[in-house]
């Protein structure tokens, strides 16, 4: 499994890549949306995290413009701001509860990217 | 003065220098006041003016009533004693006239005579005499003997023979008895004359008075020129004394008078003079007894003005009275929804505050717990440093705080959210702990203890999420204010017996609410802790918040021993009632 974690708090991307690494999950990270889609074109991802808010390019709309491009791939959302909006925008979009609020535990975040991984195999 | 704080409206003890007065529209003690002193004035004036009117008009018609029925009486009385007397002298002008003077003075002809006018006229004529020029009585029929008496010096005699005819006033005379005389003088053709006097009894007179209609207490009598009493009177003299009341002035016609008794009493004194007699009829009444009927009438109209006054004072009194209490509902109403907003704005205000100082810690509390979960990882897997046990409590005691501030930061973003109005799923243990959370630090540091018992446990409902919080939070800090320190709070939650709903209490064994308070507790701005920062408004949003979500709320509370809010709460309050 292959990662890009997009943060504009490039500490906590950063840290969180190294983490990921260490527990076997390849992980990338760049800290904007515009970055994000310049990797993405280049490297293939099963999965991105990404901050909700994001100065430029937002979670959301950085989610549907990759998802446009590549469509196998999966989302999880980082958020600081937990606004019931922000929820129920996120789970309508994906259909799934694919969201996190910080401060995240590593081991919330590795059980969601495994069962957001394994469904994707899990279909024709 | 128990009684009177029963009636007292509650806008009376809004005085205007008491606490929170200047947050009413009006002064309440004021328009009462003033409605009442206006409404009495228009109204009771022209009542009491009229009355006075009545009572001066009625007063005087019942004087003039009373003077033109005594006037009447002694007009009709003097017609008919002047008749009786113009009578008798007429009898004797024509015995004088239809008789020889030398008849009459025949013995057996004039006690013929005098046997007729005894039969005609019934009583009155007592005797008959014939004087002669030289004032000698030359024959006398009657009870008396009186023959041969000389009458020349009397004053009578002499009036006689000067003008014709005389009527006496009552006197003794020689008989010794009270009678008055008709005298005729009858003259012969030699050129002299002869006296024909009959005496007449004052029986007949007192008759006349006796029988008239006077009413009671009346008295009515006939007195001469002098003030001697001519006839028994009943209050102011036997016959031949003088009279205890002054002569009346001499008038041609008949009069009524105010006079005064020797006593002093006030008297209505009706009289006349009769022509051709020295008699003056007089009837006498007591004006007390007069105006009986008046002193009647006037308290009925006393007590028509007294019922009046009353009733009109009455009804002002309870018409101003409803009339401010309601505008002082309706100012209060007014104020409470501007408090509601104001709450509801601030709570608004708080909640974005509260997720935005969330957020704002969240991204730094994320890359310190990331930073140093790299650094624990570091530790443990990268075996680093794994057997320095120093940096490693190090690294865990920053781990811990990380978590103890996201749970804080969390526990405000999930308070914030619950602001917003939504009907959902409510698991009530969930809830009531979540509320304890705001407020276990608190709880700890007075050492409260905090019982929670839910049965089932995970008993849920439907209904908004954000004002049951308000609700618990709201209760649960009243009665962190009521309890001392190391006081109990016990909250039980159940589903309510044959009813499709649940029963929260809230039992506290704090300082409790006395009696006469427990009743206005939900009432906005009745506040116990005035002046120690408290608004009055918990308890009464609390109240609102409970009817908005289709529950109800009860309190029953003993002083010194504690008090218990039990709250009732439908199971589903439905999406109408929210969009309402």
């Amino acid at each position: 499994m292959r990662v890009l974690l997009v943060d504009d708090e490039s500490d906590l991307a950063s840290a969180l890549a190294e983490r990921l690494d260490m527990r076997g999950i390849e992980a990338d990270w760049v800290d904007s949306g515009q970055e994000a889609l310049e990797r993405a074109a280049t490297v293939h991802y099963d999965l991105a995290v990404l901050d909700l808010k994001m100065p430029k390019i937002g979670g959301l709309e950085l989610k549907a413009r990759m998802q446009a491009r590549y469509p196998h791939m999966k989302f999880i959302f980082l958020t600081g701001y937990g606004s019931e909006k922000d929820f129920e925008t996120v789970a309508n979009d994906s259909g799934e509860q694919c969201y996190l609020v910080k401060p995240v535990e590593i081991e919330d975040l590795i059980r969601l990217m495994n069962i957001l991984t394994q469904d994707a195999g899990g279909r024709p | 003065m128990t009684w009177l704080s029963h009636i007292k409206p509650d806008f009376w003890s809004v005085r205007p220098n008491s606490p929170g007065a200047s947050r009413y529209m009006f002064n309440y003690r004021r328009i009462w006041k003033w409605s009442v002193l206006l409404t009495g004035i228009v109204s009771l004036i022209p009542l009491i003016f009229i009355t006075l009117v009545d009572y001066k008009v009625t007063e005087q018609a019942f004087e003039s009533e009373f003077r033109l029925r005594a006037a009447r009486l002694v007009s009709n009385t003097r017609r008919v004693v002047g008749f009786f007397l113009t009578e008798r002298r007429a009898a004797l002008d024509f015995i004088a006239r239809d008789n020889d003077p030398q008849a009459l003075t025949d013995p057996a002809r004039l006690a013929h005579i005098l046997e007729g006018l005894q039969k005609s006229f019934g009583g009155g004529f007592m005797d008959l005499g014939v004087i002669g020029a030289d004032g000698q009585q030359k024959t006398y029929v009657g009870p008396f003997s009186l023959q041969d008496k000389d009458y020349h010096e009397q004053a009578w005699f002499q009036m006689v023979v000067d003008r014709g005819v005389y009527v006496s006033d009552v006197f003794l005379g020689f008989r010794q008895v009270p009678h008055l005389i008709i005298a005729i003088r009858q003259n012969m053709a030699n050129g002299s004359f002869q006296v024909l006097r009959a005496s007449l009894g004052i029986g007949p007179f007192e008759d006349l008075l006796s029988n008239m209609e006077l009413g009671g207490l009346g008295d009515a009598f006939m007195v001469n020129g002098r003030g001697v009493l001519q006839t028994n009177s009943r209050y102011f003299g036997r016959v031949l004394e003088p009279m205890s009341l002054p002569v009346p002035e001499y008038h041609p016609s008949t009069q009524v008078v105010d006079g005064l008794s020797s006593t002093g009493e006030k008297l209505q004194i009706g009289y006349c003079f009769i022509e051709d007699t020295p008699f003056i009829l007089m009837i006498v009444k007591k004006n007390q007894d007069l105006m009986r009927a008046w002193h009647r009438t006037r308290l009925e109209l006393i007590l028509f003005l007294v019922f009046s006054v009353t009733l009109i004072l009455g009804v002002i009194l309870g018409t101003a009275t409803y009339m401010v209490h309601n505008i002082h509902l309706a100012d209060e109403k007014r104020l409470m929804s501007l408090h509601h907003l104001e709450y509801s704005n601030k709570l608004a205000s708080i909640g974005r505050m509260a997720a935005s100082v969330a957020h704002e810690i969240n991204n730094p509390l994320a890359i310190i717990n990331e930073k140093a979960g790299l650094i624990k990882d570091l530790f443990t897997i990268k075996q680093l440093y794994a057997g320095d046990a120093k940096l490693n409590s190090l690294v865990d005691s920053i781990l811990a705080s990380v978590k103890r501030a996201g749970k804080i930061t969390k526990r405000l973003l999930t308070f914030a959210r619950n602001l917003e109005a939504t009907v959902e799923g409510v698991q009530l243990d969930e809830l009531v702990r979540e509320v304890f959370s705001f407020v276990d630090k608190e709880a700890q540091v007075r050492d409260i203890h905090i019982e929670v018992d839910v049965s089932p446990p995970g008993v849920a409902i439907r209904s908004d999420r954000g004002k049951l919080q308000q609700i618990f939070l709201n209760i649960v800090n009243n009665a962190f204010a009521a309890v001392e320190d190391g006081g109990h709070l016990r909250v039980k939650v159940r589903h309510e017996e044959g009813n499709d709903g649940v029963v929260l209490s809230f039992c506290d064994d704090g300082c409790g609410i006395p009696p006469e308070d427990v009743h206005r507790i939900f009432e906005p701005f009745f506040s116990t802790k005035t002046g120690k920062g408290g608004t009055g408004l918990g308890l009464s949003i609390t109240y609102n918040l409970v009817h908005e979500i289709g529950g109800r709320i009860e309190v029953v509370s003993e002083v010194g021993k504690g008090t218990c809010f039990t709250i009732h709460l439908p199971n589903d309050i439905g999406h109408e009632r929210m969009k309402a």
